[in-house]
């Protein structure tokens, strides 16, 4: 057995057979085609490129219906480095002066171009080298008949540990084929961890070299709640994660049958259980689930898909596809969060030697006005379609609060000019994630709506702990005393206010850390779809009285560990079949 | 009358440099010009033309380039682009 630590980027555990997804194995005869009519040879590569975009504009299709327009675009610059006349130069210099085969030639003149990208030492150009790939793999298909390995094709549900995923494989996944996904590299903003958790595939990446310890057919978990693959467990791990897999499947049958009943205590304390979701498409599986609405749609991957900035429409029609969806459930709309740690191809990302305190999410709205408009006018356009509510991430001062409401204002004014209806009533919030704005709330409260407290930004700035950074990663917990006593603060001033205050970060995804909330006042949770059905059974197990004195003695304890250890125990009292589940 | 040759120097001031964005629209602006144009950097010659060898310089922001057309139209190729590089290719700046 061989545990391996990597980055959690999809949450859920998967347990099969490893596929060793490895591109480098394709052969190809490395010949120059002497006997062959150069000019034949040249004829069949240039039918190969044909049928190359052929397929570009499919799979660009495919994603486009899978997870929104937007990330289609991904093909688009493929597409354009295909197409590229250069190329095509170089190739049929290779195979008519050179009399090389075309696979040869393809082989040879792509590798160059994904060596000088890689050897350039920008992360965009070392994230094309793997657009490179997908050309050549593309290419040399089309002229040998023969598929190289896709992950379209694979027929046993299976694990993919992989050096990497380009964005045209990660485009075909199954979720139905593929159970799970390891990757060597990778980060949490890639785009194998956004469609991984598009798809709602447990995925690690960013392991390591770890190819070379896996045979064919080895036994493997992956655990994408830990950031965990372990290859072939012995037999007491493969129990254990088989029995929580069990349990988790036996409650998920039964918590179907909770769809239609509301999330309250069993005392009649009703809870509100949002949504948390990312692309358009996923407005359907929130209801599947039972959710009262979305709590937060994060609206960054608009930017990921593509180079250049998303249209208004193109804001428009993502925003107009969930509030259509939800048929009048409330859809909160998160402005632009973007920073130099999740930045796609835009090019408003800097080098920042420290990100998580630099130019990001409304100051990047803020300082770019233009692209800050264009997003506005696109939600207050939609909003005449359902009820959307909007809420700005990241504020610290009151002055930034201020400039983008007189924004929006402006906007709104605009849009009247131009002859649109624009609602008046839109619930304007904001969100809590940096002390500062806790510690000044009694002022902000008077300018917003609705508070929502972001508890991953809000736990990493207070206790002054990067998460993704190993060597601190165990400090980072959201239920150190430090965090509750800040969302405790914000749940006072706001609830002395008549302002409504949700949590919308992983924590609340926990079921004894939802109840924790419930009982220090908390009446709006939004979380993961796939944790919704989970924490209505367990709201609907207790009391509120439960909750409180739950809440009451948490908040008393010293440390983290304490906390956790009070709660784990809680809920094992609580609702005993939940605590597999935590 | 245009000129059969024709030379500038630039540099890159768009703060993310040379990614897919700018370099599609260099392709597009040489690519209506009869006359050649090459981008050098440090020595290394590209086709300007063609958007893998311009995302091959890897030009980040402060890199100084050569511009060289060559052609009946060079002269208007030149200033087209130059006037690209100018405006930072309208991507915003700090």
């Amino acid at each position: 057995m061989l545990e391996l630590q990597g980055i959690a980027v999809s949450p859920g555990v998967a347990i099969g057979q490893a596929l060793v997804f490895d591109r480098e194995g394709y052969q190809i005869s490395r010949s120059r085609a002497a006997t062959v009519d150069a000019n034949q040879e040249w004829l069949r590569l240039k039918s190969a490129i044909d049928s190359a975009a052929a397929k570009l504009e499919a799979s660009a299709q495919i994603t486009a219906d899978k997870l929104g327009a937007r990330l289609g675009g991904i093909f688009s610059a493929q597409l354009q480095m295909l197409l590229d006349r250069r190329l095509h130069d170089e190739l049929e210099q290779l195979i008519q002066k050179q009399s090389y085969s075309a696979e040869f030639a393809v082989s040879e003149v792509l590798n160059g171009y994904a060596a000088a990208f890689r050897r350039a030492g920008s992360s965009f150009l070392a994230e094309r080298a793997a657009d490179i790939r997908d050309i050549e793999r593309l290419l040399l298909e089309g002229l040998t008949g023969v598929p190289t390995q896709t992950l379209r094709e694979i027929t046993n549900p299976a694990i993919i540990a992989s050096h990497d995923l380009t964005p045209g494989e990660t485009a075909v996944l199954d979720p139905r084929k593929i159970l799970g996904l390891c990757t060597e590299t990778g980060g949490p903003g890639g785009h194998t961890a956004i469609v991984a958790r598009g798809l709602e595939i447990p995925a690690v990446v960013g392991i390591g070299p770890f190819l070379h310890l896996l045979r064919a057919d080895d036994s493997i978990i992956v655990d994408g709640h830990l950031g965990r693959v372990i290859i072939n467990p012995d037999d007491d791990t493969r129990e254990r994660y088989l029995a929580r897999r069990e349990h988790r499947q036996s409650i998920a049958r039964e918590l179907t049958e909770l769809r239609d009943l509301p999330a309250c205590t069993s005392d009649g304390i009703r809870v509100e259980l949002m949504a948390n979701i990312e692309f358009p498409t996923e407005g359907q599986s929130c209801l599947d689930r039972g959710a009262d609405g979305v709590g937060l749609y994060r609206t960054e991957f608009l930017y990921l898909g593509s180079e250049a900035d998303p249209s208004e429409e193109d804001h428009f029609q993502a925003y107009v596809q969930v509030v259509r969806d939800m048929g009048g459930k409330p859809v909160v709309m998160r402005t632009l969060d973007l920073g130099a740690d999740k930045m796609g191809m835009t090019p408003y990302a800097h080098q920042e030697n420290n990100p998580f305190l630099g130019l990001r999410s409304i100051r990047l709205s803020l300082r770019n006005p233009a692209l800050f408009r264009t997003q506005i006018r696109a939600m207050l356009r939609a909003a005449s379609e359902g009820d959307i509510r909007i809420m700005f991430p990241m504020i610290t001062t009151l002055d930034e609060l201020r400039t983008a409401r007189f924004l929006l204002r402006s906007v709104a004014e605009d849009l009247r000019e131009e002859g649109h209806v624009v609602r008046n009533d839109i619930p304007i919030g904001m969100m809590v994630e940096v002390p500062a704005a806790v510690v000044m709330l009694d002022r902000f409260i008077a300018e917003v709506d609705f508070v929502s407290i972001g508890t991953n930004d809000l736990t990493q700035y207070a206790l002054a702990v990067d998460r993704g950074n190993e060597a601190v990663a165990d400090l980072y917990q959201a239920c150190d005393p430090a965090v509750l006593r800040l969302i405790q603060k914000t749940w006072e001033i706001a609830t002395q206010h008549q302002v409504s205050t949700s949590v919308c970060g992983e924590m609340s995804n926990h079921p004894a850390l939802a109840l924790l909330l419930v009982g220090m006042g908390i009446r709006v949770l939004s979380v993961a779809p796939s944790a919704i059905p989970v924490l209505k059974k367990a709201i609907r197990s207790v009391t509120i009285g439960q909750c409180q004195a739950m809440a009451w003695r948490a908040m008393r304890l010293d440390t983290a560990k304490e906390v956790d250890a009070f709660l784990q125990n809680q809920l094992a009292g609580l609702v005993p079949e939940m605590v597999l589940q935590a | 009358m245009s000129q059969f040759l024709s030379t500038a120097t630039v540099v890159v001031r768009n703060p993310q440099g040379l990614h897919m964005r700018p370099a599609n629209l260099l392709v597009t602006a040489a690519g209506k010009f009869t006359s050649n144009v090459t981008i050098v950097r440090e020595g290394q010659a590209v086709d300007c033309k063609s958007i893998l060898g311009i995302l091959t310089l890897g030009a980040v922001q402060g890199s100084q380039l050569d511009l060289r057309a060559e052609g009946p139209d060079a002269d208007s190729a030149i200033e087209t682009i130059v006037d690209l590089f100018q405006r930072g290719f309208d991507e915003p700046t700090e």
